[in-house]
C-alpha cells in the first residue's frame, strides 16, 4: 500500500538505494515530518537506539554513546550471537542542526565518510545517507560482504582472508 | 542449481563467530568438499555440518550445488551478482531501519502537536 505523493514526484515513501560512483553509495528515503523532527531522532542517541538496529537481523545494540556536535565522537557496540561483540567508532566531521550530520567510521583503516542530509520538500523530510569511500577498492571489498569487511576483533580473520581473497 | 544468498555484513559477522565455521571457510579455500567430507573432516555428525554450512550460505560466504547425491561446498563468489545482492541486503536492512524510524517519527510528530505550546 503505497501512499500517493502528489507534488514530488521523486519523493517516495520507499527506501532506494544506489552505487552512485565507484566510491559512493547513496540511500534515501522520504519521511513524514519536517527536517528538525528527523534531526532529533538521528542526533538523540535514546531516540536513535531505538530504530538503528531493527530486529530480525542478528543484532543488537548492546551501547550507544553519541555526542552528535562538530568534532564530537560516536562509539556503538552490537552483539551478533553468543559472545561476540562488535564496535563501530568514530567522529563528527560537521553538525548543522536539522540540515546536515558528517561522521567518519573509524573502525577499519579504510572507513567511509558518511553524510547524512535533511532536505524540506513540502512539510516531509527527504533522507539522504551518503557514504563515501576513499577508494573504488574500498568499497568493493564493503561490498563484497565477506570477512574483508568485517572488525578487526576476530583475530583469526587476518589468517583467513587471503583464502577468501582468491 | 546454485544459489547465491549474499550478505549483511551482520550475517557475515555471526557466521564467522564460529570456530569450526571458521575453519571450513579455510578447508574450502584450499579446495571445495561435499558436505559429508566435512563432517567427517571436523569429526562431526552430518547434520550438525548442514547447519553450519547453511549459516554460511546465508552470509554468502560460501555456495553449495546438489550434484547427483552429493552437495558440493565452495567458496561464494564476488562479483557483480554479489554487488546487486549486497545492495539489496543494505536496503532490507535501511528499509528495516526507516520502517522503526518512521514509527517513532509519528509519536514525535504527535507529541509536538500535542504539547503545550513552545514553553
Amino acid at each position: 500500500m503505497d501512499q500517493q505523493t502528489r507534488s514530488h514526484p521523486v519523493a517516495q515513501n520507499r527506501t532506494a538505494v544506489e552505487r552512485k560512483s565507484d566510491r559512493e553509495l547513496v540511500v534515501t528515503r522520504l519521511f513524514d515530518a519536517p527536517p528538525h523532527v528527523v534531526f532529533r531522532a538521528w542526533a538523540e542517541p535514546e531516540l536513535f537506539r531505538r530504530w538503528w538496529s531493527p530486529e530480525g537481523f542478528g543484532i543488537t545494540l548492546l551501547s550507544c554513546e553519541m555526542d552528535v556536535r562538530t568534532g564530537g565522537k560516536y562509539r556503538l557496540e552490537f552483539a551478533a550471537g553468543g559472545t561476540d561483540t562488535m564496535a563501530f567508532h568514530g567522529k563528527y566531521l560537521a553538525v548543522a542542526p536539522d540540515e546536515r550530520i558528517v561522521w567518519t567510521n573509524e573502525e577499519e583503516d579504510e572507513g567511509a565518510v558518511t553524510t547524512i542530509t535533511f532536505e524540506e520538500q513540502g512539510g516531509k523530510t527527504l533522507l539522504t545517507f551518503h557514504e563515501l569511500y576513499p577508494s573504488k577498492e574500498a568499497l568493493d571489498e564493503a561490498m563484497a560482504g565477506s570477512a574483508a569487511a568485517l572488525p578487526m576483533q576476530l583475530d583469526q580473520l587476518d589468517e583467513l582472508l587471503p583464502t577468501i581473497g582468491e | 542449481m546454485v544459489q547465491y544468498v549474499m550478505p549483511s555484513l551482520d550475517l557475515s559477522f555471526a557466521a564467522l563467530s564460529d570456530t569450526t565455521r571458521r575453519g571450513v571457510l579455510e578447508q574450502l579455500g584450499r579446495a571445495d568438499a561435499s558436505i559429508t567430507g566435512l563432517a567427517g573432516k571436523f569429526h562431526m555428525t552430518l547434520t550438525g555440518m548442514k547447519k553450519h554450512v547453511a549459516v554460511l550460505e546465508r552470509a554468502g560466504l560460501v555456495v553449495t550445488e546438489k550434484v547427483g547425491r552429493v552437495r558440493t561446498c565452495r567458496l561464494g563468489r564476488h562479483g557483480l551478482e554479489a554487488e546487486a545482492e549486497w545492495i539489496e541486503a543494505h536496503r532490507k536492512l535501511f528499509e528495516a531501519r526507516f520502517d522503526a524510524l518512521d514509527k517513532i517519527i509519528l509519536e514525535m510528530k504527535q507529541e509536538e502537536e500535542d504539547g503545550p505550546a513552545n514553553a
